[in-house]
This record gives structure tokens, C-alpha cells and sequence, in this order.
């Protein structure tokens, strides 16, 4: 990077943001070479939070590494551990029973809503609206007391296992999920009018930058951020790995690429997502939802991956086995990583409001970062 | 009590007048800063202070022993005597502008001839302590916060003066007691509805309110000019900008409202402030709705807004005032 010296033509100066910053939800430090007001380069510095994560995946037995998968990326915790098992039945060729994949589908898509909403409310925060959250986090609310009921937990779920789901669920988890879909359709219109169609959001939101198909292929870029480009990739459709191939959803997609286009699929993403969870629920098999699984899993030598789509985009684990009851390699590919990697082109000559802007479009998750 | 009787009573009126001053501006941001907390918390979903007191009514003034009883730290890099001046010049200059607000028929300080022109410059001279406390600090997020500051009181004093010139047109007079006088058959918010709304888009700016809170936006600039600031100097600032609000709310109401008219109560001489606090602190939870439910404008849309169409509807609407006065 040419800006490690400054640069002698402008009358540049560099701003630390963070690793303490408001707006960079977590500690990411990005070094900013600023013009005034304007940002020439910035690059972000990594590391502050690493956990070795990938190491202590080769230290411990297959089962044991599972509660490490939901502390990457905490805020869609199911869906992360949801990579993992899925990775290990691959491998050792097990038969997961329909109902736990089903219930896998709708606790994930109800953790993914949850996601969501939990961006909204913090982009909005960037934004410098303080409002918005306060309706985001009683909705998000919800579904952490309806996924508490059934995981036991909050935040960082240990809830799948390998050959199916801990524990079984029950009426009145059904009963409180429908009613959260019916509260949610409803909550829409209210976004719709204090978020969407505001006019001072509008004009900060659209058209700041476009994420184009060309610099997506170059970066990785996954998930959200891609759709609003126009490509339809969403593994849940595209490589559908669990119960997914069997629900009648949508992968909504942008055209223009902008941060409004990232944003507008993301809600309508969320729209799906209780379409998902609708079907899931009405078609919900009976049976077991876990298999038997020798206590000391081997797993066959040999290699495999598994990719899941987050609320942020593909996560894929890939790992490596030697036959032993520990893995030999495991690589996690992480959605935020891909994400961040782009900001640097893409923040060329912005203002430092745009920057904060493109970061909340951006949807970190720092600790998916610093594994 | 012989004593007391000496003292020329110039002097007794000036000690009770600045001693009730600093009451009514900590009282006042004592009020406001209740009235913001627990609305923003009806907004949200939330109740807002409940712990300190009935309904948190306390809330305000265990945070104020909190932050007196915090150290003031100065950052080795900062100017040192600047960085102590700033909180004092935020401050100073809102217990001045009190002077001439007319609170009720009686209830003022002094009448001046130029009252209007005294209050716009007292309340303009807040960018300075807001320059001197960003600069000063030594520290960038500081310095963004003064500057962007400067430009945007400088812009938004414009469309300001220019909607107030036209309510002066039509009075033919700056004190600020013959403006209230002047509106006992209509008042000029009727006449003047453009002047108005510039007015108060323009006093929302100048007090650094939501949405154009950009000198101390805290999702950008952590916290803006007063970064630095710890304690009470803190809170000085804190006390100035509730001020500040209060001057914006209680020049529009002399200006557009009518001042202290209204129907009189059984307190008859003192009636006028009720009607005149009220109308206040209404022109206030418009502003305080406004802070929680808007995200922030960027910095260049600001500026644009105020050069590209608050001035020049502003310089339309005293054309078409002046013309119409004169005819």
C-alpha cells in the first residue's frame, strides 16, 4: 500500500478508527489516509480479537470444537454450527432423520431473521438514527426468547449435534413462532415508513457506491452484498444442503448495487425467510431428531467441505482428516472477511460519513474476522 | 437588615438577576434533559429513567454529582489554558442572552433598542467556544468536530437572519418587546409561515440538533468536539447546547408565537410567562421529536440544503415581504 509513508502530493493526514470507534462494531482498526474530510486510502488493520479458532479445531475432537463454531460469527450462531455438523455427516456418511432437518431450517432461518434485524438496527446507528434499534432489538427479542425456549441459550447456541438436534421441538414453539411471523409481517409497514421511505435516509443510502458483479467475483464477495449486484447466488438454492431443497422460496437480488440495494434485499430476504419458516412448519415430519453417533467419532481419511449461507454470506469449513479422532486441518472460509477486504476500493474518495456507511452496509461481524 | 438597605439597589437587582439566571439555565437543563430522556424513551419503546426518584425524576441530578464529582483530565497535547477557556465560553454567553428575553409583560431584564440583534449575536458566538474546545483538544476527531461546526454555523446564520429581517420589516422595530407587542392581532407565524420554518430549521442547525448533529456525530466522530472533555467541563457544554435550544425555542416564540400573549390566568400580571414557557418548551418536543426519529444528514448535504434552498427561499420570502410592506 502506497500510503505507509503518506503521500507527498496531497495534504493528507492519517485518522486511527478504532480499534475503539463507535461505528466499527468491534475491534476493528482501520487505518484512514484522509484529505480533510475525504478518504484517500484506508486499510484495515486486523487481529485485535484473534482466538486461533482453526487451531483449536485441530486440537480437540470433532464433537468438542462444535461450541467454537457458534463464537465466530455470534450473531448467526445456528447457522454457523449448522456448517460444522454438516461438515462431520458428510464425512462419516451420516443419515441426519427429516424432522431434525427440519427443525435445523427453521431455527437457522429464524436466527438469520434475527441477524438481520440486529444489522437494521445497528446501520441505522451509523446512520445516526437512534430509533430504529430500539424496534429492531424488541422484534430480535422475540425470536431469542422463542430460540431460548427450545436451545437454552441466547446468543451462542450449542443446539445441533452431529446426527441431528439436542432436543425436540414442542407445541408451543410452534404456537410462538407462527404468532412472531403474523408480529413481524405487520412490523414491515413500520420500517417501510420510518426507515425505507425516509428521505434523509434515501439520500444518504443511494447511489454512494456500487458493488459491481466484476469486483464481487475479485473479493469473494458472498451473501447480501452480492445479490444486490444482480447475481443470484444463495447456497441455500444454488448448492442446498440440509431440508432447503424441499421449501418454495425466492433469492431476491439488486441490480444497481448499492448500499439501497444491499439494504432492500436484506429485508426482502427476511420476507423469505418466514416463508421459509411458514412451510417448514406446516410440513414438519414426524419421527427422531437425533441419530446415534459413536461417542469417539472417527472419521474415514480424507478430505471435505461444507459451505452454509449466513446472513452475511458462504461460510465454508473445509477440513482435513488423518483417520485420528481429531482433525487433521480445519480451514473456516469466512463471509466478513471477504466482505471487509473490499472496502478499501471501494471507499477510494469518500467522505468519512460514506465510510461509516459503507461499513454498516458491510455487516461485520468482528470475531468471524479474527477467528 | 441596615446594611443590606446601603447597598444601591442597582446592585441588589444585577446579584438577583444573575443568581436567578444560573438557577433558571440549570434548572431549564435539568428540565429538558428529562424531558429528552423520557421521550426518547417513549419513542423507542422504552420507559426511559425510572431508578433515581418517582419516575426518574432525580435522574438529571445524580448525573450532574456524578460528573462533579469526576476529574477534568487535560490530554498532554492539548493548549492548556484554551482547553480550560472553552467550556467557559459555551457557557458564559448563554447567561447573557437572558437579558433581553421578554418572559412576560414585566418579566424583563432590560428592553433594548437592537434586543434581537443583541440575542442573534450572543447566540453566534457559541462557534467560537466550539472551535476553540475542537482545536484545542489535539486530537483529530476534535478537530473535525470544530470545523465542520464552523461551517455550518456560518451557512445556517444566513437563511437565519434573513427569515428573521423579514419579520423586522414588518414590525419596523428590533426590541424584542415591541416584536411581541406588535402581534397582539395576528401572529407573524400566520403571516410569515416561511420565515418561520427556516427559522427553525436554521435554529436546529445552529444548536447542533438531530438531524444535523454532524460536529459531534458519534457514529463518525466518536464524539466530536468534546471528545476530550471530562466532568463538569463536560457538562458546561451539556448545559450550553439545552441553552442554547431554549434561546432558539423562546426567539421563535417572541418572533412567530406572540410571546407571552394568551388568555389571562388568576395570576394575571405573571400569566404571560406560562404561555410563554409553554409555547417554548412545545417548539422544543418538536425539536426533540425530530432528534429521535431522523438519521443524520451527511456533511455537504447540509451544506447544500442551507445555500441551495434555505437561503435562497429565505432571500424570495424577505423580497416578497418587502414589497408587500411597502405597498
Amino acid at each position: 500500500m502506497t500510503t505507509a509513508t503518506g503521500n507527498q502530493d496531497r495534504h493528507s493526514f492519517f485518522l486511527n478508527m478504532g480499534p475503539q470507534h463507535p461505528s466499527t462494531h468491534g475491534v476493528l482498526r482501520i487505518l484512514l489516509e484522509m484529505d480533510g474530510e475525504y478518504v484517500l486510502e484506508a486499510e484495515p488493520v486486523l487481529g485485535y480479537g484473534h482466538r486461533i479458532q482453526e487451531k483449536m479445531g485441530e486440537s480437540r475432537t470433532w464433537k468438542a470444537f462444535m461450541p467454537n463454531t457458534s463464537r465466530l460469527d455470534y450473531v448467526g450462531a445456528l447457522i454457523c454450527t449448522h456448517g460444522y455438523v454438516g461438515l462431520i455427516e458428510r464425512m462419516a456418511g451420516i443419515e441426519v432423520p427429516p424432522r431434525a432437518e427440519y427443525i435445523r431450517v427453521i431455527t437457522s432461518e429464524l436466527n438469520r431473521i434475527g441477524s438481520h434485524l440486529l444489522w437494521l438496527g445497528a446501520f441505522l446507528l451509523d446512520l445516526g438514527a437512534f430509533t430504529p434499534i430500539m424496534y429492531t432489538f424488541d422484534d430480535r427479542e422475540q425470536i431469542l426468547d422463542i430460540l431460548e425456549d427450545v436451545t437454552g441459550s441466547r446468543l451462542t447456541y450449542c443446539y445441533y449435534r452431529v446426527g441431528g438436534v439436542n432436543r425436540d421441538i414442542d407445541e408451543s414453539f410452534i404456537e410462538k413462532t407462527r404468532d412472531f411471523i403474523r408480529r413481524l409481517r405487520g412490523r414491515f409497514k413500520i420500517y417501510q415508513d420510518l426507515i425505507t421511505d425516509n428521505i434523509i435516509f434515501i439520500k444518504r443510502v443511494r447511489d454512494i457506491v456500487r458493488f459491481t458483479p466484476d469486483m464481487a467475483r475479485r473479493y469473494g464477495l458472498t451473501g447480501p452484498l452480492l445479490r444486490s449486484t444482480g447475481i443470484r447466488y444463495d447456497i441455500r438454492k444454488n448448492e442446498p444442503y440440509s431440508a432447503y431443497s424441499e421449501f418454495d422460496f425466492e433469492v431476491p437480488v439488486g441490480t444497481t448495487g448499492d448500499c439501497m440495494e444491499a439494504y432492500q434485499v436484506r429485508i426482502r430476504e427476511m420476507e423469505q425467510c418466514l416463508r421459509i419458516i411458514e412451510q417448514a412448519l406446516d410440513r414438519l415430519p414426524e419421527g427422531p431428531v437425533l441419530v446415534k453417533t459413536p461417542r469417539k467419532l472417527k472419521l474415514p481419511p480424507g478430505d471435505a467441505s461444507f459451505s452454509v449461507e449466513t446472513a452475511r454470506g458462504e461460510l465454508a469449513y473445509y477440513l482435513v482428516s488423518d483417520g485420528s479422532d481429531v482433525p487433521y486441518r480445519l480451514k473456516i472460509r469466512s463471509p466478513c472477511f471477504s466482505n471487509l477486504s473490499l472496502l478499501p476500493e471501494v471507499c477510494r474518495d469518500m467522505l468519512l460519513s460514506d465510510l461509516v456507511m459503507v461499513l454498516g452496509t458491510l455487516d461485520l461481524v468482528i470475531p468471524a474476522i479474527d477467528r | 437588615m441596615e446594611d443590606f438597605n446601603q447597598l444601591p439597589p442597582e446592585l441588589i437587582r444585577m446579584i438577583v438577576a444573575v443568581v436567578v439566571v444560573i438557577g433558571f439555565v440549570f434548572l431549564n437543563s435539568l428540565v429538558l434533559g428529562y424531558l429528552e430522556r423520557k421521550l426518547a424513551g417513549r419513542f423507542q419503546l422504552r420507559p426511559g429513567p425510572m431508578e433515581v426518584g418517582p419516575q426518574g425524576v432525580l435522574q438529571l441530578i445524580a448525573d450532574a454529582v456524578k460528573l462533579l464529582g469526576k476529574q477534568f483530565i487535560i490530554p498532554r497535547e492539548a493548549n492548556a489554558p484554551l482547553f480550560r477557556l472553552a467550556p467557559f465560553l459555551a457557557f458564559v454567553p448563554v447567561g447573557v442572552s437572558f437579558i433581553v428575553i421578554p418572559f412576560s409583560q414585566k418579566l424583563q431584564v432590560r428592553d433594548f433598542d437592537v434586543g434581537l440583534v443583541f440575542i442573534l449575536a450572543v447566540m453566534a458566538f457559541n462557534v467560537v467556544a466550539t472551535l476553540v474546545a475542537g482545536w484545542m483538544s489535539n486530537n483529530k476527531y476534535s478537530l473535525f468536530g470544530a470545523a465542520r461546526s464552523v461551517a455550518q454555523n456560518v451557512a445556517y446564520e444566513i437563511p437565519m437572519l434573513l427569515s428573521v429581517v423579514a419579520v423586522v420589516l414588518i414590525t419596523n422595530s428590533v426590541s424584542m418587546k415591541e416584536i411581541v407587542l406588535s402581534q397582539q392581532e395576528v401572529w407573524h407565524v400566520v403571516t410569515q409561515p416561511v420565515a418561520f420554518l427556516i427559522y427553525f430549521i436554521a435554529g436546529m442547525a445552529e444548536t447542533h440538533r438531530a438531524p444535523f448533529d454532524l460536529p459531534e456525530a458519534e457514529s463518525e466522530l466518536t464524539a466530536g468536539f468534546h471528545t476530550e472533555f471530562s466532568g463538569i467541563c463536560f457538562s458546561f457544554f451539556f448545559l450550553a447546547e439545552y441553552t442554547n435550544m431554549f434561546f432558539v425555542g423562546s426567539v421563535a416564540v417572541a418572533l412567530f408565537f406572540g410571546g407571552w400573549s394568551g388568555p389571562t390566568l388568576p395570576w394575571m400580571d405573571y400569566s404571560g410567562i406560562v404561555w410563554y414557557m409553554l409555547k417554548v418548551y412545545l417548539l422544543l418536543f418538536i425539536m426533540i421529536w425530530i432528534r429521535w426519529t431522523f438519521p443524520r444528514v451527511r456533511f455537504d448535504q447540509l451544506l447544500n440544503f442551507c445555500w441551495k434552498y434555505l437561503t435562497p427561499i429565505a432571500l424570495v420570502n424577505l423580497l416578497v415581504t418587502a414589497v408587500l410592506v411597502k405597498l
